[in-house]
Parts: C-alpha cells; structure tokens; sequence
C-alpha cells in the first residue's frame, strides 16, 4: 500500500468509527430533552425514570464519542499536514470555535446532567439537558462548516504565492451548501436515535418486561422518527442533492452511474457501474426521474460522465455510486416502516402487533448504515479533490509519514476500536437488561 | 497580532497542565494513595465531574494551535507522529478507564480499570513532559518546514537525537514529579480521613523530588538550548515568570490545602511560562539550522483570520470561565462517597 492509501484509510476508519456514536449521541439528546420536557409539563414521573434510563446510555455512548473525536482534531496534523498548512488558517476557524463553543458548554453541563438531578431539582435539570444538546448540536454545526468549506469553498483568497487564506469570516460560516447539509446530517441523528429508542422498546414489549416503558419508548421512537424520516427526503435530502446537481455536477453523474449526458435522464434503481464498458450493468430505472428530481423538468439534460475529464472522476465510482443507493434505498424503507409504525400506533394496534414490533426490533442498526453510507457518498464523492477546486487529496498527506509508520498506527487503532466496540457493547446491553427500573 | 495569540496558546496550554494536570496526577497517585473500594472511589468522586472539562482545554488549545499558527501545527503533529499516536491512545484508555470503572462493582473490573487509569496517567505525564522538552531542545526542522522524528535514537540531545533523548526524558520524569505532586496536593484538598492523609504525605515527599528536578532542569535547558539565556540577558523582565514557579515551590512546601494547591498550579504555570517566554519568538527551534527554525511571524496565520479570530474567542473564552466557575462551585468541597 502506498502512503496516500495508508493515510486515507487511517482517516475513513477512524471517523467512521468515531461518527458511530455523536450521531447517537446529537439524536438523543434532543429525545432525552422531550422526555424531559414531559415529565416537566405532565409530572409524570415515568418520563423522567425513562430519561435517566437513556442518560445512562447517552453517558457510554458520549465517553466513546468524546475519546474516538479527539484522534480526528489530532489526525488533520499528524496525517495531513500539508493540508493543515494550506488551509489551516481558514479551517482552524471553525475547530476552534468548535473546542471553545460546544466542548466546553457539553462537558460543563453532562457532569451536571448525569449526576446531578437531586441537587438541581427538575427545572435546573431540564436546563442542563437542553444545554448538553444545545452544545452537541453546535458541534455538530461547525463540524459540517468545516465539512461544507472543504465540499464548496466559500469566503476564502488565493494569495500570489498560492497560499489559500480566510477574506470573509460570514462567507465562512454562512456556506450557502452548509444549509442543508448541516439539516440533512443532524436529522440523520434524530432518526438513528429514534430508531435505536423504537428498537429498544419494540425488545420490552416482545419480551414483555417493563412494558409501560416499552409503550413510552416506541411511541417517542415512532412518531420522532416518522417526522425525521420524511424531513430527510424533503427538503433537506432535495436540497442537499441541489447542491451536488448545481455544484459538483460531476459528482452527480457518478453518483447516479450516468455515463453518457442524456436529456430525460433515468433514475437507476439497481445496476452495477461497469468502468470498462462505460455503462450501467443490469439497469433498473425509472425514466426521466433524474432530470425531474434534479431540474423539475422530466426533459431536462442531465450532464454525464462523459462531460468531464477521467483525470477529474472521483477515483472509486462504484462504491460512491452504491453508497448513495444504500443511503437513499434505506431512507425510503425508513419512510415506509416508520410510517407504517405510526399509524399502527394511530389505531391503538402498535403495542401488540408483535409483527411490527419485531421489525422496529430488527431495523436497529440499518440507521447507522444508512448514515455511514451517506457520509462516503460526501467524501468520495468530493475525490479526487480534498478541498474541492483547490487542494487535490494526493497533495495533502504528511509527506515525512511513511506508509509503514501509516501503516502501525492504523493497525493499533484497529486494536484498540475493537476493543472499545466490545466494551460498548457490552456495557449497554447490561443497561438494556438492566432496565429503567433499575 | 502574532504575539497575541502566542501567548493565548501559551494560556491555554498553561490552563491544560494546570487543569487536566491534577487529574492526571491524581491517576499517578490513584493505586497509592487509595487502597479499599471505597477509598478508590473517593479519588476518582475528587477528579470525576472535572476531568472531562479539563480535557477540553487540550482540544480546544490544539483548535486555537491550529488556526492561528497552521504551520506549527502541521510540522509539530506530522513531526511528532508515532509519540503523538502514542499519547492518543493513553487519552482513549484513560477515558474509558475513568468513564467505563463504576459501571459494573466487583473485584476483577474495578482493579482492572483503576490499573490502566494510572499506567495511562502516568505515561501521559511523561509524554507531555518530553513533548516540552523536544520543544526547548529543537528538532531538525528542512528547508519545506517539515520534519519527522523517531521515537529514539542514540538518546543523545545532539542533532540526530529522536523524541526521547536523555534530555527530553529528564523532562518527563520532571512532569511526572511535579503532576504526582499537584495530584497529590489536590487530592489532599478534596478528600478526607485515609486518603486525605496519605496524599499529604505523599505531596510532602515529593516536594523534595520537585524541587531536586527543578534544579537540575533549570541548569541543563540553559545548556540544551542555548536561546533561552538570551532572551532572559535581552529582556530581564523575563525573570518575573522563574520567580512565580519559585514562589509556587515555596507555597507548596509551607502552605496546606488550598492554598497549597495553587502553589503548585503557581508553580507549573511559571515554568511553563519561563519556557515559553524562553524560547520565544520561536515556536519550534531548529536544532540543525537556526535559520529553519518556526517562529510567531512565518507559523502564524494571515492577519485577517487572526483579527477575526480574536472577536469572537475572547466572548467564547468569558462563556467558558463562566462554565468552569459554576461546575467547581457547584462540587465545591470535600467528597463524599
């Protein structure tokens, strides 16, 4: 392996782990904060048993959030150095803001949180609940005001010496690709948090045990997840697949395996991207439907592959390609079951239909596939370029790190995210047997 | 505007030693100074609603580090890559050390964790103290502003010396020393009965050590680093920060508990001052060509970003003292388990 591979597998691996868990940590802290905004309004105290059942295991969930997130901040420096030289100065910005604004608000207020519901009494404990999401949701912005900067750079100048250096602090901030980027991802959390409260619900109520917390937490986990589930179509999947169409339209034609420009352009449901022969092997698709969803007009010209430069490409097309589809296949059958799950729920039917219990059971790690997929769709997506225009990936590795050195390190962290994944496992699967009556 | 945020990094690394500093040092004392469950629960109640928020302070210095001198941080961290990894899993350990321990009661999880909380504690100390010690000796630094470091070499400080040499690994065992001991007096302020006790014990001890090793620091950085003598002959208002650690020694030894306390985190901010104020304006010297060496001007970002920078870290920075103020007042006190 040479060291550009090493160096790009050590961060893919790294943050694909490490996102495993803020996104359940951002989702459930906004669920955590409507259970307990219940409890505050119906004083019932079965919505505050429930609250601290899941603060349980947002605090393991956040801990392995917080101890697999510092190894990213440390990874721009270590195995991307000249990218940090190059862009540091704009980037710096938003990492920055994001240590000072939302670690500092989160760490202050989880103690608080977790430990602190008896001396707090139950408004001050509302409030440190809402200040831990407050805080995991402004991380969560500047995360993907960095991500958005390196997707479409805004608010920057080249210097004569090439040096790519911050002109407008706003232009930063306010990316008009953040929008609904920023959107799109944190509601990806609700849902992964709502089906993850669903499933563990949907378990108490198969295994008939501590069913009254069952009900609050399937009821919470449909009905959360059935309004996320359909915001992630629209608007903010349209808008975030807007920004790609009118933005990277090269990315678009990969993503969607178009080879050939074409006017009423298909939408491939299934079919494999053949490189060689230039065309979509096996093709289910619907006609028209990608000139309709990207332009509102079922003859519009869609640009293919053919248009750009194979130099340009992204350099892996078949797994951006079925990345997207996982992300969007899943998404429309999280619509589907979530959907199907609330009106059961409408009916009084949800809490014995042991069939539909069992599929919320079941569905429980799709939302992390989903989101996972999403995320390589965006960073392959952006390939070859790692600030796009700008910085090419291939110029923005630590020149001095070796493969080799790569290499170990990569290999330890393997080790070490197993074993994290073991202990996580573990701990919350106590939690769940455990139960919120404990 | 360089030298601004040069010394708002230096604040906030000085916050980090300060902070995360008596955790760790705790977690080097841990098997020490608490031997049943209960007086084991009792050190870690003395750090726990603080240890996560003290951390912060290395994540968001390492944001600041990044932004305001982008060049630094890309030579440092590539540079310094296998310790840096090194460190990063110490952190992983050690937080789930801390975080994962009072989940489950019995006699094979509890000792298992408390065992990875101090070996992670006290290799962290070390490592941070040789990281300052690479900094004063200087590292070989190419014409590109890159360089890249072994672990170790031949252990000599000379110009092919590696991460550990036995210059820089004399400054770890002196950030181990000076860490057990502000562990030690902070403890000793927290707690109660045994543990109380023995922390101060232990803190009286080590003083000796401390002040033994800051001796033999003091003489040998001058010698390792040449630069750092000029800056004090061409700007004797420097000698302000030697004598804060001086004085925080001095605290330490005749002062009790809190007041002793903040002799030692006296103490580590003038050292860690003295250094900086030292190696200035270098951030990062090179010890085969002066000429290669970063320094505030040719790390820093442009001027625009630092200005901006400064509207709204100053505002972020009061939210922040303003958090820490609420938490250490809201578990203000000795614990009780």
């Amino acid at each position: 392996m040479d060291a550009l591979t090493v160096h790009r597998l050590h961060f893919a691996f790294t943050v694909t782990f490490h996102y495993l868990f803020p996104q359940l940590t951002m989702g459930l802290a906004l669920l955590i904060v409507v259970l307990k905004t219940i409890a505050l309004r119906t004083g019932d105290e079965q919505y505050n048993r429930a609250a601290r059942f899941w603060a349980k295991i947002f605090a393991v969930n956040f801990a392995v959030g917080v101890v697999t997130g510092i190894p990213m901040e440390f990874q721009f420096g270590t195995n991307w150095a000249r990218f940090s030289k190059a862009v540091g100065g704009v980037i710096g910005q938003t990492l920055a803001m994001e240590g000072v604004f939302s670690f500092f608000l989160e760490s202050s207020f989880l103690g608080a949180f977790i430990y602190g519901e008896k001396r707090l009494g139950p408004k001050a404990h509302w409030a440190a609940a809402f200040l831990v999401f407050l805080g995991s949701w402004l991380s969560g912005f500047f995360i993907l005001a960095t991500n958005a900067w390196m997707q479409h750079p805004t608010g920057y100048l080249m210097a004569p010496d090439g040096e790519i250096v911050l002109s407008s602090f706003w232009g930063l901030l306010l990316n008009p690709w953040l929008l609904w980027q920023y959107l799109h991802n944190m509601i990806a959390a609700v849902v992964t948090a709502s089906f993850v409260m669903a499933a563990i619900g949907a378990f108490y109520l198969l295994i008939r045990s501590h069913e009254p917390y069952g009900r609050i937490f399937v009821r919470t986990g449909v009905i959360a997840g059935a309004i996320a589930c359909v915001l992630m179509l629209f608007p903010t999947g349209d808008g975030q697949g807007k920004n790609i169409a009118f933005e990277q339209p090269l990315t678009l034609a990969a993503m969607e395996g178009l080879f050939q420009t074409q006017s009423g352009a298909p939408l491939a449901i299934l079919g494999q991207p053949d490189l060689d022969k230039q065309q979509l092997d096996n093709p289910l698709t619907i006609p028209r439907a990608l000139s309709f969803l990207t332009y509102r007009r079922w003859t519009a010209e869609v640009k293919g592959l053919n248009e750009f430069p194979r130099e340009l490409w992204p350099d892996n097309i078949p797994l951006l390609y079925y990345s997207y589809h996982i992300m969007v296949g899943l998404g429309t059958i999280f619509i589907a079951v979530m959907l199907a799950a609330v009106l059961q729920l409408w009916r009084g039917a949800l809490y014995h239909s042991r069939p539909m219990l069992w599929v919320l059971l079941l569905a429980l790690p799709f939302p992390y596939i989903a989101t996972t997929a999403g995320w390589i769709t965006a960073e392959l997506g952006r390939q070859p370029w790692l600030v796009y225009g700008l910085v090419r990936t291939m110029d923005g590795t630590s020149a001095q790190v070796s493969a080799g050195n790569g290499l170990f390190t990569l290999i330890g962290f393997m080790g070490m995210y197993a074993l994290l994944a073991i202990l996580f496992l573990f701990l919350v699967g106590r939690e769940i047997a455990h139960g919120p009556e404990a | 505007m360089e030298t601004v945020w040069f010394c708002v990094v230096a604040v906030m690394v000085a916050a980090y030693f300060v902070l995360d500093g008596f955790d760790l040092g705790a977690g080097i004392l841990h098997l020490a100074i608490a031997r049943t469950p209960e007086e084991r629960r009792t050190v870690l109640a003395s750090i726990g609603p603080f240890w996560d928020g003290n951390e912060v302070w290395l994540l968001a210095g390492g944001g600041t580090l990044y932004f305001a001198f982008p060049a630094l941080y890309a030579a440092g961290f590539s540079g310094f890559y296998l310790p840096l990894m090194v460190v990063l899993w110490l952190l992983i350990l050690r937080g789930i050390a801390i975080e994962f321990r009072n989940h489950i009661t019995n006699s094979v999880w509890q000792p298992l964790w408390d065992v990875v909380f101090c070996g992670a504690s006290a290799l962290l100390a070390i490592f941070f103290g040789a990281a300052l010690g690479n900094v004063v000796r200087g590292v070989p630094l190419d014409a590109s502003g890159y360089f890249f470091l072994p672990l170790w070499t031949n252990f000599a400080a000379g110009r092919e010396a590696g991460v550990l040499d036995w210059y820089t690994i004399l400054v770890g065992i002196a950030a181990f020393l000076i860490l057990a001991e502000h562990g030690a007096l902070w403890v000793a302020y927290k707690t109660e009965g045994a543990v109380e006790t023995r922390a101060q014990s232990a803190a009286a001890r080590l003083w000796w050590l401390v002040a033994v090793s800051f001796v033999v620091i003091t003489i040998v950085s001058f010698q390792v680093q040449p630069h750092l003598g000029e800056s004090f002959r061409e700007r004797p208002w420097g000698y302000i920060f030697p004598i804060v650690a001086l004085a925080g020694l001095g605290a330490m030894k005749f002062l009790a508990g809190l007041r002793g306390f903040l002799g030692s985190c006296a103490y580590i901010v003038g050292m860690l001052t003295s250094v900086v104020f030292g190696v200035y304006p270098y951030v990062l010297p090179s010890n085969t060509d002066p000429k290669l060496s970063l320094t505030v001007y040719n790390a820093a970002a442009p001027h625009y970003g630092l200005m901006v920078g400064l509207a709204w870290f100053i505002p972020g920075i009061v939210l922040a003292a303003g958090y820490f103020f609420y938490t250490y007042r809201s578990f203000a006190g000795k614990v009780r388990v």
